[in-house]
């Protein structure tokens, strides 16, 4: 009895999901009448819009990771380092983007940089950009801080840090030589999961007006039939892609970990 | 001499996390802050409560509603079937083999939202949807008479769901690892019925988690603008769909009163979030 | 027909069998520990009495009824598992008074049953609180009385000590032994160690590969194993091979020095036997009371304070001495040459076959 809701629950749960996939596929392939082809495909990627925005939304990808690289592993190496009290606060801030509503957030950019205030990042292309950038790191800051903190719960923190002292090392070479690579697969299964967030993301970049691939989805999806369905599958394999990548990552260093 | 380089090397301390001050400062709470404030302003800066009262007109009401309405709905079947689901892959007696991939996919689900995931919907079950054609053509059912709308609460609801029952089955299913088997054992052993044992070990337990992710799924659901665009462009009237529009053109022609617009939703999502805090603390008493 | 009855248990997955033709009948209050290594089926005989095996043949009685169709919910067991295995959402209160609420026990009655555990495990005063603000030992006593609240018939310990600190483990195993007969209740009790089950018991069950190898009182355990394999699992031993020369008379020879068996031998005149020493029955120095006198050589000291382990080489083997501490007499050198002394009657005769091979310490 217990068994069979089992496969009821199981059933229904690949059901659900997989029909959609099925519905986005078959639709995507059906451009041509009557017969399945890749027409739509082919209009999409020889589309220059589609081209550039994508381009654009896989360079804010990058330098948002690098960015929150940046920012986040000194940061969580130093809360559990120095300020250990600090953590159920830091913990709380980085929690709340998944709180407070993303459009919320870019709302007030709009309003506290805009041309007439005293930081004028709406004035340029560039400054907006830096801006969405920010946002995009806002909004992967629970993902990738989480990432890192439990990467560098895994390893003892504290004496690595006295160790490489005593041989020497400043803060700068503690950090790169010695905590990174050590919360390197957690590091990177953050970038991935942000590379999958920002490289869809429709709100921001649409109200900071930039031409990133999530608007550029959208307009196409008011105006054509076929090609948005092959655009989801698009973005479908890059999800897939950026998930099977945190496995192999996690799966590798396990490995790697074991074989010692 | 020493106390001096004491206070100093407490002042170093604070400097290690200056970025991440400054950052989430001016890019997280002043913007949030910047709204919050303005929503109990008039446009000449003075104090009021005009904004607020301002929302309470019938098509602003029925927008929350309606976004309450699909949020809380998309998050509780959400954690309903997800759990099910979740349940059903760690203590279902399913082969191993099953479990991993449904792990797997539900960590590419839970990412999958936004405009993408609005477009596969409405090729699936949209007015020329996969299956919309399938019933009408073959089984001749048509959908639409049956009151089914993908543009709709309920089309909202469905398609959330894609991104809401995954979330919810990685959320959930280290907890239900956690369950001890001699929690079970134990119970069984002392007369109980294996209802018995969910109802007064089991879910007491896992109360927390499922409370927490209904919470968060809540928000995801309350805060999703894209989704809803792509599917149903502007013409639905949920709270963020209402918000953008008056972001992009002041369709409630006063600037503050969309910041009161705003300033509800995170009142909204806030208030799900320390109820949820609320119950947890309760329910945690014994993990103090 | 005993209280509590294991009739031809066995329990196979796929083709390892785990529990094989295991049979002992346990008298109502009786204490029976199952003794053997981990992987032994010890414990999968303990969860078949429980219902959360089923046996792949066999039957198991309980006050005279066939238990194996029923759930574990319907044997009127109680269970203390290794790992506590109290609810942790629950208080100590509470997780006694599980099983009682269960069973439909009202709640005047069970607060008053409740109070008279929490008496019993003399843990009165903290009903109120939760498990995880108890130490090791305490939620152990809590699991007790929990376990005993419902009054079952029978009350299975599996590893109730392995998961505690070793002081712990030693008061804790008074406890539970005094309040086991203090409410006379059938018990089987699941263990890896030795010294557990011998201090505990009525009888010990040794297990080995899924059989009993010898079901006995502690002392009959200790002191006439009957196999190989029970000798050298309860205690120490020096255990070797030795050439009967002798039948009737017991006489053997072991690498051509004669030893006085004193019985008879199981085995005939030119094959060879398996002899074991317990270390404690070896005495340092020449005790003419003793019939065998050995010239040897101190090879190791341990001193371990009220006991004192020698390592000595006899006859080209090692052989393990324990002498009791004495002021008067300091551990001798490493080697020096003695002599050792052996009464006739502390060889133990191993009955199981010689596999040939070194003797074992």
């Amino acid at each position: 009895m217990n068994r069979f809701m089992a496969w009821i629950a199981f059933l229904f749960g690949a059901t659900y999901f997989a029909l959609p996939l099925l519905g986005m596929a078959e639709f995507s392939l059906s451009m041509r009448r009557g017969v399945y082809s890749l027409d739509a495909y082919r209009a999409v990627l020889a589309d220059p819009q589609f081209q550039a925005t994508f381009a654009f939304s896989v360079v804010m990808a990058l330098f948002t990771i690098a960015f929150g690289i940046l920012l986040v592993v000194p940061t969580a190496f130093w809360v559990r380092l120095k300020l250990p009290g600090l953590r159920p606060l830091v913990e709380f801030l980085t929690l709340l983007p998944l709180v407070i509503p993303a459009i919320v957030v870019v709302f007030g950019y709009l309003r506290l940089y805009n041309t007439s205030s005293w930081l004028p990042m709406t004035g340029t292309a560039m400054g907006t950009n830096i801006l969405l950038m920010f946002g995009y790191a806002m909004l992967a800051l629970p993902y990738m801080y989480r990432a890192v903190d439990t990467g560098l719960r895994a390893i003892d923190v504290a004496t690595l840090t006295e160790a490489a002292q005593s041989l020497g090392a400043g803060w700068g070479t503690i950090l790169a030589q010695v905590i990174l690579p050590n919360v390197l697969p957690a590091v990177l299964s953050g970038a991935f999961l942000t590379f999958a967030i920002v490289i869809g993301e429709f709100t921001m970049a649409a109200l900071l007006d930039r031409p990133a691939f999530g608007p550029y989805m959208q307009i196409l999806g008011a105006n054509k039939a076929y090609e948005p369905a092959a655009l989801a599958v698009i973005a479908f394999a890059i999800t897939w892609a950026c998930m099977a990548l945190i496995q192999l990552v996690t799966r590798f260093s396990k490995h790697a970990r074991a074989q010692r | 001499m020493t106390g001096m380089a004491a206070v100093r090397a407490r002042a170093l301390n604070w400097v290690g996390i200056v970025p991440f001050a400054v950052f989430v400062g001016l890019f997280l709470i002043l913007p949030t802050l910047y709204i919050v404030v303005g929503a109990f302003r008039t446009p000449d800066g003075a104090f009021t409560f005009d904004n607020i009262i301002g929302l309470n007109t019938a098509s602003i009401r029925n927008a929350y509603w309606v976004s309450l309405k699909v949020s809380f709905l998309s998050a509780l079947l959400g954690c309903a079937i997800g759990f099910a689901i979740a349940a059903a892959i760690t203590l279902g007696g399913l082969p191993r083999q099953m479990r991993n991939p449904m792990i797997t996919f539900s960590g590419v689900a839970s990412n999958f939202a936004g405009v993408p995931l609005a477009f596969a919907f409405i090729a699936t079950i949209g007015p020329a949807g996969l299956i919309t054609m399938y019933l009408r053509t073959e089984l001749g059912i048509n959908l639409r008479l049956y009151g089914w709308n993908l543009l709709s609460t309920w089309g909202l609801i469905v398609t959330y769901l894609f991104f809401q029952i995954p979330l919810m089955i990685l959320i959930i299913t280290p907890a239900l690892d956690g369950l001890k088997r001699e929690w079970r054992e134990a119970a069984e052993v002392l007369g109980a019925t294996g209802l018995q044992y969910w109802r007064m070990v089991a879910l007491p337990i896992l109360f927390p988690s499922i409370l927490g992710t209904m919470a968060l799924l809540f928000a995801n659901a309350f805060g999703a603008v894209a989704t809803a665009i792509a599917l149903t462009g502007p013409s639905l009237n949920i709270a963020p769909i209402l918000l953008y529009a008056q972001i992009r053109g002041d369709v409630l022609g006063s600037p503050n009163l969309g910041y009161a617009l705003a300033f509800g939703m995170i009142v909204i999502t806030g208030a799900a979030n320390m109820i949820y805090i609320m119950l947890r603390i309760r329910a945690e008493r014994w993990l103090k | 027909m005993a209280f509590l009855e294991l009739r031809n248990l066995e329990k196979s997955y796929g083709a390892t069998r785990v529990v094989k033709d295991f049979t002992i009948g346990v008298e109502e209050g009786e204490f029976i520990s199952l003794l053997g290594p981990s992987g032994c089926g010890k414990t999968t005989v303990l969860r078949m009495v429980g219902g959360f095996e089923t046996p792949s043949q066999g039957a198991i009685f309980i006050d005279g009824k066939d238990v194996v169709a029923l759930r574990a919910n319907q044997r009127a067991i109680g269970m203390v598992f290794q790992a506590y295995a109290l609810f942790p959402n629950l208080t100590v209160a509470e997780n006694v008074a599980f099983g009682l609420k269960v069973g439909g026990v009202g709640r005047a009655e069970r607060g008053a049953r409740v109070a008279e555990m929490l008496a019993l495990i003399g843990l009165r005063d903290l009903g109120d609180r939760y498990p995880f603000q108890l130490s090791g030992g305490q939620q152990q006593r809590v699991a007790l009385a929990r376990a005993l609240a419902p009054r079952p018939k029978v009350l299975l310990l599996d590893e109730p000590l392995s998961a505690l600190d070793a002081k712990i483990r030693v008061s804790l195993r008074t406890e539970i032994r005094a309040i086991q007969k203090r409410l006379g209740i059938t018990t089987i009790f699941v263990t890896h160690d030795q010294e557990e089950a011998l201090s505990m018991s009525d009888r010990v069950v040794v297990m080995n590969g899924g059989r009993a190898d010898q079901i006995g009182t502690p002392f009959e355990i200790y002191n006439a194993p009957t196999s190989r394999f029970v000798a050298g699992f309860v205690g120490t031993l020096n255990t070797f091979d030795a050439v009967v020369t002798d039948q009737a008379a017991g006489g053997v020879t072991l690498d051509d020095v004669p030893l006085v068996i004193g019985r008879r031998l199981p085995v005939a005149a030119g094959q060879t036997v398996g002899i074991a020493l317990r270390p404690e029955a070896v005495q340092l120095g020449r005790d003419p009371s003793r019939e065998v006198v050995l010239p040897a050589k101190i090879v190791e000291v341990h001193f371990m304070g009220a006991v004192v382990r020698i390592a000595a080489e006899v006859a080209g083997r090692k052989f393990t001495i324990d002498t009791f501490n004495r002021v008067d007499m300091p551990p001798p050198a490493v080697g020096k040459s003695v002599e050792i002394s052996i009464a006739a009657r502390d060889f133990l005769i191993l009955s199981d076959p010689v596999e040939g091979g070194q003797p074992r310490l």
